[in-house]
């Protein structure tokens, strides 16, 4: 099967064919050393928890090779051009994360997490097949656009009707099992403005009036800015979810910037960002709070009250130093709620230390240039736009929450792509990468000679 | 479009360096202070993460630690807790350090520098030194025999080998089991809540940090200033002292318990304990030989440690004359820990020299290896030798001829002097029974052991006679263990 480019090329003799490297052999040696990377930090666990290595090690590191292998076959199969990086950053950083909340399930024996995680792990494994075997061509998905949008819409306000939970409605819960439909919204809107964007983009880039030096869009084209303006409002106010608004916001600004060239876009951008949050931060108590827990993260100790949750995860990081105690050493369960979603950096930072912090954070970083680049090499708008919006995606998630944990900025709940506890991040982030995967193979396989373009 | 791309993905890289940057600035810059933070539990866990060194008494531990698998995870235990409570004190998660415990912490738990491998390797790993041993100075049959000796009355025994200054037996009671209060349990704090409450103050640890009214004891040391300055010279010589003796400057008439006090020698003043002549000669002394020799002896000295701080036993200088003779049979504002007495016994025992006591042998680490020592401790001349020779003779025959008749060991040289203070009101308060001394076995050239005891005696009357009764067994009885016993070293 693998075969099948070559053969179409060599009944194209009078083209000197240059044969563009698959790299597939370079996956695999990386898949392998992103399965052994998390099967030695779990005995790491186990040794420095225990004394032994933990009973599951085999099956755990069995199941990670199993679906990692699987993963690879099928994009031996359907995507032999694809960027090899991707998928074994994925494996890693899973693995890795599934590697903290077996950890800190230790600390809380009623209450383990690594299972369910590793259920959904599969299932993100199995949609990666699902949309790598489907999913012949990127632009397919350009036709189902507005599909997408009303999909996402419906996502977005389908927890309202559900209780709030720790404040925040954004799960949906079918008896023990919930869902967080937010993070299925996120890629349906990446494709939705993608498509958007690429349909419009010149009646976005070359309407307006100069105004100072800045070329402001007109009044007409601002429509559907206003829009998603309202609807990450929305979320926000109604769903108390300032993460996720932040999100939709970022990523619809980054993808107008890139889609039009205006920087005018960025200037309206950030006008209305400023306003919906100064006003909501002024309406919310719940936002509110988070401010101020992120401008003096020790009041509440100085008021006596004990250490919040942000004073106890910078008390975490800080614990962690440069080298990090070591898996199984550090004390990150005194953040105590979310330990194991929102604040699983914290238990990183501590345990493995600024090192291993910058290691996670290069690991985002490779995955985010890979898209990116992937972006820069193909020729048609959607997928370039498609290619960018999702490796900005990660890009904003990772900082909106890493920087709300090491307080760089105010916290919101969003988990950490594939490391955080939760299952439709995890078969989301998986989506995503599936989605990358497709995309770059696209964008190389157009460059090698010997496949008719 | 190409163009924006490459900006946009700038901007990811900023957002990138951003969260490095910040990272750094927390883990590398700001960690040390974060980890300092009151709030912060990580030091606490640390340090509860293992098994406390062993604090040792004649070679065995006496202290013990118990995993209780919880965040804060070993807690101490001890063998024959209230024996040597007053010695180790406690060590709880929730009430903190005391005594040994507390001075010896840094060794215990591990934290102490010396304690600490090569640096950078153990920056490396973060592995924390196991907690070192204090290998302490008490003769464990020594202290058995005081403990067993107060049995269940109030008071105190404090021991010490004259010729080093180490301390063999220290005891207090009524006592307390200091593992009671480790962990920390609801048990912990309905245990705290008992024994802070209990009227018989059993955490007090009074033969260090109680002061009593020493009595009678106290006219070793105005025999000793007398016999320094010349004031006497003769132990058989009579004094010029009348009985009763109207205190100078009022119509006050001391009186005396014992008889023939009039006019009476020193040695026979001393045997049976005439308050009159000892008043009167810590007059003639004068204010400022008296306080010389108290203050040279461990009075007002408030920076005595064993480690931990002793609380200064007291001989008021700001004294008219009628004080100063009830001073000088301590009475008054004169005031001394058991400890402070048993000094004063070593000093006589010891030809005149004081020791600072010590209570800490050495410390040494978990495999063995030695920490510190104790050293060479200064040594203070504070009488003379002649001077602590006849006193020597005075103290052997309120022995052999006088009130400390029950502290007498068959085979052995023993020297004491009994007491009983008043106190209170009206001298309302329970009695105190004293009694000073020290032991040189037959064959030795020094005295091995000076002891003092105070018992709370509600039976004691009125005289000597109930130190004598009350607290000389005693004192026999730890001395006697400790002749027993091969020799230290």
């Amino acid at each position: 099967m693998t075969k099948a480019g070559t053969t179409v090329a060599a009944a194209d003799p009078p083209v000197p064919a240059v044969r563009l490297p698959r790299r597939r052999g370079v996956e695999l040696a990386l898949i392998v050393l992103a399965v052994l990377l998390p099967v030695y930090g779990y005995c790491a666990v186990g040794l420095a928890r225990y004394g032994t290595v933990p009973p599951g090690a085999a099956g755990y590191g069995a199941g990670l090779a199993a679906l990692a292998l699987l993963a690879h076959l099928v994009v031996r199969l359907r995507a032999p051009y694809a960027d090899p990086l991707l998928l074994p950053i994925g494996v890693l950083l899973n693995g890795l994360g599934l590697v903290l909340i077996y950890r800190l399930d230790l600390e809380t024996p009623g209450d383990e997490a690594a299972p369910a995680q590793l259920v959904w792990s599969t299932l993100g494994v199995a949609l990666f097949i699902l949309v790598v075997l489907v999913l012949r061509d990127h632009r397919w998905l350009q036709r189902y656009a507005y599909v997408c949008v009303v999909a996402a819409l419906a996502l977005l306000t389908l927890p309202i009707c559900f209780p709030a939970v720790n404040g925040a409605r954004i799960w949906i819960r079918f008896g023990s099992l919930s869902i967080q439909p937010g993070e299925f919204a996120k890629v349906l809107l990446a494709v939705f403005f993608a498509a958007y964007l690429a349909a419009n983009r010149s009646a976005l880039a070359h309407s307006g009036r100069l105004m100072w030096r800045l070329q402001l869009p007109t009044g007409r084209v601002l429509g559907p800015v206003v829009a998603v303006w309202l609807l990450s409002v929305g979320v926000l106010v109604l769903e108390r979810d300032l993460g996720t608004s932040l999100l939709f916001f970022g990523l619809f600004v980054v993808m107008l910037y890139v889609a039009t060239g205006r920087t005018g876009w960025i200037a309206v951008g950030l006008l209305l960002a400023v306003a919906g949050a100064v006003t909501v931060g002024r309406l919310e108590p719940h936002v509110h709070g988070r401010i101020g827990e992120w401008l003096h993260p020790f009041a509440s100790i100085e008021a006596g009250q004990g250490p919040g949750q942000v004073a106890q995860s910078l008390f975490s990081f800080a614990a962690g130093g440069v080298t990090g105690t070591g898996l199984g050493h550090g004390h990150s369960i005194l953040v105590g709620f979310a330990v194991k979603s929102d604040f699983i950096l914290a238990t990183a930072g501590e345990e493995l230390g600024l090192a291993g912090l910058a290691a996670v954070f290069l690991l985002y970083a490779l995955l985010v240039e890979r898209g990116y680049r992937a972006g820069l090499a193909l020729r048609d708008p959607f997928g370039r736009l498609l290619a960018v919006g999702l490796a900005s995606l990660v890009a904003l998630q990772v900082f909106v929450i890493a920087g709300g944990v090491t307080g760089l900025i105010p916290l919101t709940g969003l988990a950490m792509p594939f490391l955080a506890q939760g299952g439709s991040s995890v078969v989301t982030n998986w989506a995503i990468v599936a989605l990358l995967i497709r995309v770059s193979h696209v964008a190389r396989r157009q460059y090698d000679g010997r496949v008719a373009p | 479009m190409t163009r924006h791309i490459r900006h946009a993905a700038a901007f990811c890289v900023l957002l990138l360096v951003a969260l490095l940057v910040n990272t750094a600035w927390l883990q590398v810059l700001q960690g040390p202070s974060y980890g300092g933070n009151p709030a912060n539990r990580r030091p606490t866990i640390a340090r509860y993460q293992q098994p406390r060194g062993e604090i040792l008494v004649g070679g065995r531990p006496v202290t013990g630690s118990r995993d209780t698998g919880e965040q804060l995870r070993y807690e101490r235990t001890y063998t024959d807790g209230p024996l040597y409570a007053p010695v180790t004190g406690f060590a709880s998660q929730l009430y903190g350090t005391t005594f040994l415990e507390h001075t010896e912490d840094g060794v215990l738990a591990g934290t102490d520098p010396l304690l600490a491998g090569f640096p950078l390797w153990q920056d490396l790993t973060r592995a924390r030194p196991s907690g070192g041993n204090v290998v302490t100075t008490l003769d464990p049959a020594a202290q058995r025999a005081a403990f067993d000796g107060l049995g269940p009355r109030k008071g105190a025994v404090a021991a010490i080998e004259p010729t080093t200054g180490r301390i063999l037996a220290l005891v207090s009671t009524p006592s307390y089991d200091p593992s009671e209060l480790s962990g920390n349990g609801p048990a912990v704090a309905a245990a705290w809540e008992r024994l802070s409450r209990d009227p018989e103050q059993p955490m007090l640890n009074r033969a260090v940090r109680q002061t009593y009214p020493p009595g009678s004891t106290f006219k070793v040391v105005t025999a000793a200033a007398a016999l320094d300055a010349g004031v006497v010279t003769d132990l058989d010589e009579r004094t010029d002292s009348p009985d009763p003796y109207r205190l100078p400057g009022t119509t006050t008439r001391l009186l005396n318990e014992a008889d023939h006090c009039e006019n009476a020698s020193l040695r026979h003043a001393f045997e049976w304990s005439c308050n009159t002549v000892f008043a009167k000669l810590g007059v003639d002394v004068g204010v400022d030989r008296m306080r010389a020799a108290a203050e040279g002896l461990g009075f007002n000295d408030e920076g005595l440690r064993i480690p931990f701080l002793v609380s200064p036993s007291t001989f008021d200088t700001h004294v008219d004359r009628a004080q100063l003779a009830l001073s000088s049979i301590g009475q008054y504002n004169t005031r001394a820990t058991p400890l402070q007495m048993a000094m004063v016994a070593a000093a006589v025992a010891g030809g005149g020299q004081v020791r600072a006591p010590y209570l800490v042998e050495r410390t040494a680490r978990r495999s063995g290896g030695t920490v510190s020592t104790a050293g060479s401790r200064p040594v203070r001349q504070v009488m003379r030798p002649t001077t602590a020779a006849r006193l020597r003779e005075l103290m052997t025959g309120v022995v052999t001829d006088g009130t400390g008749r029950n502290a007498a060991i068959p085979g052995a040289t023993v020297g004491g002097k009994t007491g009983t203070a008043q106190h209170g009101l009206g001298n309302s308060g329970i009695p105190y029974a004293w009694c000073i001394s020290w032991a040189r076995a037959e064959g030795d050239m020094e005295a091995r052991v000076a002891v003092a005891v105070v018992v709370e005696d509600a039976s004691a009357r009125r005289g000597d006679i109930s130190g004598g009764g009350t607290a000389a067994p005693i004192a026999k009885a730890v001395m006697e263990t400790v002749l027993r016993s091969p020799t230290a070293g």
